[in-house]
Formats: structure tokens, sequence, C-alpha cells
């Protein structure tokens, strides 16, 4: 027993130094990867699906679609896959993980990179390295889907101001002939550059166990 | 100035001050409804009473038959407001005079320059010879100065950094001030102790007065701060760490005073006493801010109903504010805090439902009556800095302002170090320094010190010299060198308020994001209570307070409705709208530009006609008004900017209903012209010509084709390209150079439509398996068809208009 546990040990000590969690993160983000896929190797999207607290989030598909995605998993792959082990859940957790204290200025920087990478490839679906106007209108479409008709009549309307509003920025000298084939990477970072997302794209990962704070997961 | 005070009689004196004050109050409440400015509002006074008296003199001349007085002078009658009015004459004419002294607004800050016109004001009263009137009276001061600077502060208060910063805030409005004021209480105390050489009055001095003393100079006061941060433009979370704690900190002052204020009469303090200031503290801070939360929703819910009176719906958030506040003050609860809470909560219900002349009527009431009162306040504490009565004790004085400093560094830097434990953004040196550097202290803590009874506390003389020092200390010294020093620290400014649409839709992305990975990863964090408490507002809230549909309308959309609405006014505004109602030209130039409008994605590169820069930026301009003017009557915003003003309810109402009914007969033609005619050629030439005529071909067209292509791919694709590239010919003047790009552009459709395919199969496989066949692909038509219509979008939008011409006032 004392071998096998240090060898879990072991392999978290891998994982840590990959993604940056600390061993009781991980501890924990793995209790909850096994309650999520009914303690099997690897998860699914129904696992994802049935989670109840999500429900209600309007962009559900796109956050689990994110799991699933390759190009979260810092290799050069893309596409999408069926479903993710352990190792690749913490992977795209990692995207979620605060700026600590001792982070420079420099890792800072790629951290918000990296974050904001993560954005855009949720937007850019096809993995085309633009976002089109057809994917970020799909986008505020989600956001809205939940409030009915009013939100998807004003979704298509809100997308083509924030597309236009893109396109006056980054290119703000434009032939009225030349087309705006879609947001690249730099111009999504710069509209977004006064969200300072490095700081606020983040969640609070659990150190210590809490079990009275876990929130079941539906047996459904 | 003189020669107001030389007018002082004896019957203006007797008037005794509360009732002076609440005469000020009267007037200014009088002159809530009205637009009148200042000086007018007094004139019915004047005249009323003016009538009274020549009723009177008539009377008397019937007897005595004297001459009848053409020119009669009675001052006395009108003394009071006519006083009130020349100080706020004087005080508006101050604030303007600085902006037209080149350069010195950017070297003095406003504060000390007002303080300074105060202490001249007061020293020509006194030279005078006249008794300088006590203006900085506390019944003034907290019954009518204050209240206008806090509303205004809680009405716009950032409510997302503030919310975000609240443990910081509390922790520095809290133990900060706590802090603050048992370390220079105490430590006052203590000098005065150790003084053996000079055995002065100072020993004489115990504990308690100290204490109190310590608590009334200990807190940050919003007035000075916001004088002072207003001008400085620091970045929003050093902005609200330090408004936020002079706003918080008010509960604890107020504990504190009476606390100590209390006991320095019983001489003693015991546990029983603390635990019971304890319990005070939450009673006064929680308890204002449930008064304040109270009538913030009254003030919502009235405001539901004012769409047929328009003209009284602002009256609703200031009488309502001022109500929360006075009821606060009348439990001794923190009237600051309950109408923080007034404004933050009644805001965002009130401006769904108040018309936007309204909210610009609000807004620029708060701001004058903030900016006012802020100049009246530090003139007034010139004045009575001049008119007090002074006792000034060297140790007492420096030992104040030195524990001053020292403890509100001494507070910050401890606190933050607790802070930066559970914080994200930690706070650097530089931001410590900017909130310790930036720890006012103004009239509030000289109108408690003016509180003071001569006969309990021995020493208030004494007392009131020391904080009238120390606010001239913060507000000269600091407040003078603070500008330079952020400049030279380089600390962050503020950055352009102005939110692009695209932050909007960020933000709230971002929000869903993390709200769905935290229900992931299984534990609640705040995202999670934060998601909770929006629905619940949704849900409900919003109901009952919001009146007709604006309460469903998800905040995005209420931004993206704003935003619109703000640009249209820019563009009435810069004169592009004078002919916004009958743009005919404009929309057929419109028609030609819109197929190539950048906007819409096009991936690929074409050649292209050289345009001069001014001919692109006229289209640019016709363009975008003309997008910003069909949006804007699509939805239910007319009535605000665009339409005349006296029909604004009637019309708006019935406008909105008659673009429904266009769109919706629209939509259902559209679903027609798609349901029955699919296998109709769609490049036959009648058709288009049909369609071309219509008006509206251009929008349905490409989903035409594109439906063609669906059921049989290739053959029609290629047939429908010469379709394609006569409707802009048809449409258009400036056809020629165009039509490969319409080519492109249905190309360009096409293979878009198969992405969302793929990605429509991957992503939803639920309604992929479950749904039949034809319904699916009717969405993605209808979708088609969305997507069509918004890239020609002008067009039916610009028949629309002129659809609408007539019913236009």
């Amino acid at each position: 027993m004392g071998a096998s546990q240090t060898r879990t040990e072991h392999k978290y000590q891998d994982l840590a130094d990959k993604t940056g969690f600390s061993l009781e993160q991980i501890e924990n983000l793995h209790k909850r990867f096994q309650q999520l896929s009914n303690n099997e190797e690897t998860i699914n999207r129904e696992h994802l699906d049935s989670i109840p607290s999500l429900a209600n989030n309007p962009i559900r598909k796109q956050i689990i679609e994110a799991f699933f995605d390759k190009r979260n998993q810092h290799q050069d792959e893309v596409g999408s896959c069926e479903e993710i082990g352990f190792e690749q859940f913490l992977m795209v957790m990692s995207h979620f993980r605060p700026p600590s204290l001792k982070t420079t200025e420099e890792e800072k920087e790629a951290m918000r990179k990296e974050k904001l990478r993560f954005l855009f490839n949720m937007h850019d679906t096809d993995n085309d390295g633009t976002i089109t106007l057809v994917e970020y209108r799909k986008v505020v479409e989600e956001l809205l889907s939940k409030s009915g008709d009013i939100g998807q009549e004003a979704a298509k309307a809100i997308a083509d101001a924030a597309m236009l509003e893109v396109a006056s920025t980054n290119v703000p000298h434009m032939d009225p002939d030349d087309f705006y084939e879609g947001i690249t990477f730099e111009h999504f970072e710069q509209i977004l550059k006064g969200l300072e997302m490095e700081t606020r794209m983040y969640i609070r990962f659990l150190d210590v166990e809490t079990p009275t704070l876990r929130c079941g997961k539906s047996t459904s | 100035m003189p020669s107001r005070t030389g007018s002082h009689s004896p019957a203006g004196t007797g008037k005794s001050l509360p009732e002076r004050g609440l005469l000020l109050l009267m007037v200014l409440v009088l002159l809530e409804g009205s637009v009148l400015p200042l000086g007018a509002a007094s004139s019915p006074d004047i005249s009323h009473q003016k009538n009274v008296d020549n009723h009177k003199v008539e009377h008397e001349k019937n007897y005595t038959k004297k001459a009848f007085p053409v020119l009669d002078l009675d001052y006395h009658h009108i003394q009071t407001p006519f006083e009130i009015s020349l100080w706020v004459l004087l005080a508006s004419v101050m604030k303007l005079g600085f902006h037209m002294i080149p350069r010195l607004p950017g070297i003095v800050p406003e504060s000390c320059l007002l303080i300074t016109v105060g202490l001249l004001v007061g020293g020509l009263i006194k030279l005078a010879g006249e008794k300088v009137p006590p203006v900085l009276d506390s019944q003034l001061f907290f019954l009518c100065l204050l209240p206008p600077i806090i509303l205004d502060a809680g009405y716009f208060l950032p409510i997302r950094p503030f919310m975000e910063n609240l443990g910081t805030i509390l922790m520095f409005a809290v133990v900060g001030t706590l802090w603050n004021a048992f370390f220079i209480g105490g430590l006052l105390y203590a000098v005065c102790q150790i003084q053996p050489a000079n055995p002065s009055e100072l020993h004489q001095l115990e504990i308690l007065p100290c204490l109190l003393f310590g608590s009334i100079i200990s807190a940050v006061d919003p007035v000075a701060v916001l004088a002072v941060f207003e001008e400085i433009h620091i970045n929003e979370l050093l902005h609200i760490l330090v408004f936020g704690e002079s706003l918080l900190n008010d509960a604890v002052t107020v504990v504190l005073y009476h606390l100590f204020e209390e006991y320095s009469a019983a001489g003693t303090v015991t546990v029983l006493d603390g635990f019971l200031g304890i319990i005070s503290f939450l009673v006064v801070s929680l308890g204002g801010i449930l008064v304040g939360a109270i009538y913030g929703i009254l003030t919502a819910f009235t405001s539901r109903f004012t769409s047929h009176t328009r003209v009284i719906e602002p009256l609703f958030v200031f009488v309502y504010s001022y109500m929360a506040y006075l009821s606060a003050e009348m439990f001794h609860l923190s009237g600051i805090m309950a109408l923080i809470a007034c404004g933050a909560v009644m805001r965002p219900y009130v401006e769904a439902n108040i018309s936007h002349k309204s909210h610009t009527t609000i807004k620029y009431f708060l701001k004058m009556w903030s900016s006012v009162s802020e100049t009246l306040i530090f003139i007034f504490l010139g004045v009575a800095t001049v008119d007090g009565p002074h006792h000034w004790n060297w140790t007492f004085v420096t030992v104040t302002v030195i524990l001053c400093l020292v403890s509100r560094v001494i507070g910050v830097v401890g606190l933050t170090c607790v802070i930066n434990k559970f914080r994200i953004v930690k706070l650097t040196t530089k931001d410590q320094f900017i909130v310790a550097y930036g720890g006012m202290r103004g009239a509030i803590a000289f109108s408690l010190g003016f509180l003071l009874k001569k006969e309990q506390f021995p020493m208030r003389e004494m007392f009131l010299t020391a904080i009238i020092t120390v606010i001239f200390f913060t507000v000269f010294v600091q407040g003078m060198t603070i500008k330079p020093l952020v400049e030279l620290l380089a600390v962050k400014k503020k950055q352009e308020a102005k939110r692009s649409i695209n932050e909007e839709i960020h933000t709230q992305f971002l929000d869903h994001l993390l709200t769905g990975i935290e229900d992931i990863c299984g534990h609640y964090g705040h995202h999670h209570w934060k998601d909770k408490l929006n629905r619940f507002n949704k849900k409900y809230v919003k109901k009952c307070l919001i009146a007709g549909e604006r309460s469903k309308e998800p905040q995005l959309i209420a931004f993206y409705h704003k935003m619109e609405m703000k640009q249209a006014i820019d563009l009435v505004e810069s004169g592009g709208g004078v002919n916004l109602p009958s743009a005919v030209p404009s929309t057929v130039s419109m028609q030609n530009i819109q197929p190539k409008k950048p906007p819409p994605a096009k991936p690929v590169e074409k050649a292209l006609p050289k345009m001069t820069k001014g001919r692109e930026e006229e289209i640019r301009q016709i363009l975008r008004s003309n997008l910003q003017k069909t949006r804007q009557r699509l939805r239910s915003y007319n009535r605000h900017t665009l339409v005349a003003d006296p029909y604004e309810d009637g019309f708006s109402e019935l406008l909105i209903k008659k673009q429904k009914m266009i769109e919706l007969e629209k939509k259902i033609q559209h679903m027609n012209n798609y349901l029955t005619v699919p296998a109709a050629p769609p490049d036959s030439p009648t058709m288009c010509r049909a369609r071309l005529a219509s008006g509206r071909g251009t929008d349905f067209k490409p989903a035409q084709q594109q439906r063609g292509n669906k059921i049989s791919p290739d053959p029609q694709a290629y047939s429908s390209k010469p379709a394609a590239d006569r409707v802009p010919t048809i449409q258009v003047d400036l056809a020629s150079p165009q039509s490969p790009d319409s080519v492109n552009l249905m190309d360009e459709f096409r293979r878009a439509d198969q992405q969302e395919e793929d990605q429509g199969l991957m992503m939803k496989p639920p309604s992929g398996q479950s749904g039949p066949n034809r319904p699916r692909e009717e969405d993605r038509g209808r979708e088609q068809q969305k997507m069509t219509r918004c890239l020609s979008d002008p067009g039916p939008s610009a028949d629309e208009e002129e659809e609408d011409e007539p019913f236009l006032p």
C-alpha cells in the first residue's frame, strides 16, 4: 500500500509540475474527477452534461466543448476528442489558475496570452485562426440563449455591432471594398486589453478538503 | 460681500440656526422639481412677500394718507433666501473662475483654492467688523450640504469594482478606522501626560476625550477624497479603495463618536459598553443599509408607474433618497450608508424605467448639486477657520498631525499585509503609498468637532483648531503633492472609461464561463453565488420593479441599446442627424455600399477600386448613421432622442407595435417564400426581377440559393452565379467593380454554412438525433436568412424607414 501511495504522489508531482497546481488541489480535483466519471479513467461529454448546476448556464455547450478541445492541451494537435483523462482535465483547468504573488511580469504576460488563447479557441470553433462573423454571432446567440426570442433577435445585431467595432478599431483605414475577415488573435488581444484577463479569469481552487462545500452530482 | 454683511440686521440674527438650515432645505427641496436656476427660485418668495407688504401698506395708507410709495425697500423679508443665494452664487462663480485662469487648475487642486477663497471672504467679513455667520453649522452641513455629495457618489458608484474589492474596503474602513482612532487617541493621551516641563492644560485631558478626538480625526472624508481623486485620474482599483473606505467608515465614526461622547460624561467604560458598542456598530451600519435598500426599492417601484408623468420622475429619486438619509439619521443610523445603499439599489431598476431625458436630468442635477455643495463646503471651511475661536497649542497640534500621518501609514501597511494573503490582485507598495497618502480629512470631522458641547469638553476650541490644522494639512500639502507623486511613481492611471460592446460581451462570457468551471470543479465560489443572485434578480425582482418588457431584457441587450443610443445622440448632436428623418438619398447610397461593407466576414481578399479618403469617410458616416437609425427604430428607443418630444410616449408605443408587425410580416414572408418555392430555380430571371422589384431581393436571394445548394449541391451552385452577379448590378449604381465580391460572398456563405453544419453535428448531437430532419433544416435556413439579411441589412430597413415616414411627427 505504501508503495502505491508514493507512486500516486509521484504521479501527482508530475502533474503539479506540468499544470502548476499544488498537490492538494490536484487531490481535490482528482476526487471531483472520479465523482464526475463514476470512478472511471476517462470522462466524456455526457458526464459533464449531467452536472445539475451547469444546466442553467447559457454557454454550457462551449464550456464542455472546451474540455474536449485538443488545442487546450498544450500540444500542437487540433480537433476534439471523445473523452479525456484526468491529465487532460487538469490541463484545461490549469487555464483558470490565479496569478500568484511571485509571478513576474513576463510570466503574467504569458499567462494572459494563454488565457486569452483559451477564450479565443472557444470562439474560433473551426480553428482557422480567425473568429468570423458567423462564429461570433454564434457566441452571442449562445450567451443570450436563455432569454428567449428577444435575445435571439438582438444577438445578431449585437454581434454585428461588435464586429464592426473590432474592424473599426483594428483596421481604422479600410477602403469600403475591403473586407474584414474576422478577428485574429492579435485583434482579439487588442480588444480585450482593457479587461485585464490575467487578473480576472481565474477561480479559487480549493487547497483543503471541504466536503460540505462540494455539490454532489446528481445520479440521473 | 461686505455689502451683504453690512445689512445684517437684528431680525436676521434673531433667527436661530436650525431654522435657517430648514429654510435652505426647503428652498432646495422646492428646487428639486423645477428646473429654475437658483437665483430665480427665490424670486417667487420675494414677490409674494412684497405683495403682502404692499397690501399692508395700502391698508395703512387708508388713514395716514401718505404718498404712495413708488419704491419700497424691505430687505428683511428676503434676507435669508437672498443670503443663501448669494453664497451659492459666490461658490458657483468661484468654481467658474478657477477654470478661466490658465494653468492654475493644473497645479493647485480646486479644494485648496476654495478654502483660500473662504479664508479671504471670512477675513473681509471680519474686517468689516461684522459677526461672521457660523456657516459650517453641523445642522446645515449634515442635512443640506452632505447628502447631495453622498447621493451622487452612491448613485454613480461603480458597483462591480466595489463589490469585487468589498473585503479590502471593509477592512480599511472598519479595522483601519478603529486602529486610527485608538492609536491616535491613545498616543495623544500619552503625549499629553509626559510633558513635565510645561504643566499646561494638556494634563487635564483625560483618556476619553482623547479617544473621542481620535475617532473624529481618524475618518477619511469622502468629500475631500472625491475632490482630490477626481483630479488625479487614478486607476479604478485605487480610487474605489480609498473612496469606498471613506464612505463605509461612516458607521464606525458614528458609533465611536456617540460611544465616547456618551461615556466621557460618565468617565468610565466597561467591557459591557465595548460589547454594546460592537452591537451598535452592526445595528448602525446594517440598519443604515437596510433603510437605504428599502427606500431604494420603493423608488424603483414608484418609477415603474411614472411613464405618464415623465416630468416628475427625477424628483422621486431625489426625494426618496433624501428621505432615506433623514430616516437613517432619525435613528442615529449611518445616513451615509443609507444613501449609498439607496442609490446603488435603485439605479439599475430606475434606469430601466425612466425615460432617457429623465436619466439625463437626474445625472445633471446630481452633479450640479454635489459640485455646488462641495464648493460651498470648502468655502465654508475657510470662513469657519477665520471665524472660529481658536486655541492654538503647539504640542497638541503638531503631535496630532504627526500621529495622523504615522497611524495612517502603519494602518495601511499592516492591513495590506493581511489583505494581500487573500487577494488575487495584490496591492503593491505603490498602491499602499497612494492609499495611505490619499487619506484626506475633511469637513465631516470639522462638523463633528463643531457638535461638541463646550460645557462637556472644555478643550473644544483646541480640538477644533487641531482638526482644522489636520484638514488643511491633508488638503493643502497632500492634495497638492499627490498629483506630482502619482506621476512620479508612474501609478497606473484610469483608462478610457468608455466600454466597448466587445468588452461587455466578453465580460458576460467570462462570468458564465467561470461559473461553469466552478460548477465543474464542484465547489461553490464567488461566481456561483453571483450567478445565483443574478438569476434571482432576473426572475423575481426585475419583474416587480421594472415596467413592461424591459424587465426581461438581458443585460447585454440593455447595454447594447444604451450604447446605440449614445452613438445616435452623438450623431444627432454632431449635426449628422439633421437630415436623419428624411434621408432618402442616403438610403440609396446605403444600398450601394452595404453589400461590400467590411464587417460582415468575408475571408477573401479582392482587388478593389481606389476611393478617395474623403469619399470613404462620407460613406462611412452615412452608413453608420443609417445603421444607427434603423436599429434604433427597430428597438423601443426612438422615444428618447430622435422623435419630437411632446408625442414621445404615445408615439413610441405605436412605433414599436408597428415595427413588430413589420418584422413579423417580413419573417412570415421569408418563411413562406422559403417553404413554398424551394423547387423554383432561384436564378430564373423573372423571379429575380420580381424580388428585386420588391426591394428586398437581395435579402433572401442568397438564402434561396443556399437552399438550392443544399438540395443538390454542385450544379445549382454554379448556375446561381450569374444571378448573384446580377443582383447587385441591378440594384447598385457603382455596380461593376462589385460583382466579383458578391460571388465570393455567396461562395463564402456556402462554405460557412457547410462548416456550420459540421459543427452543428458535432456540438449538439441530441438535437441532431432527436429532431426530424425538416425542422432542423428549416432552422438552419432561417439562420442563413438572418445572416444574409444582416449582410444586406439596411435594404429592408431603409424600406421600412420610408414606410414609416408618414407616421413620424
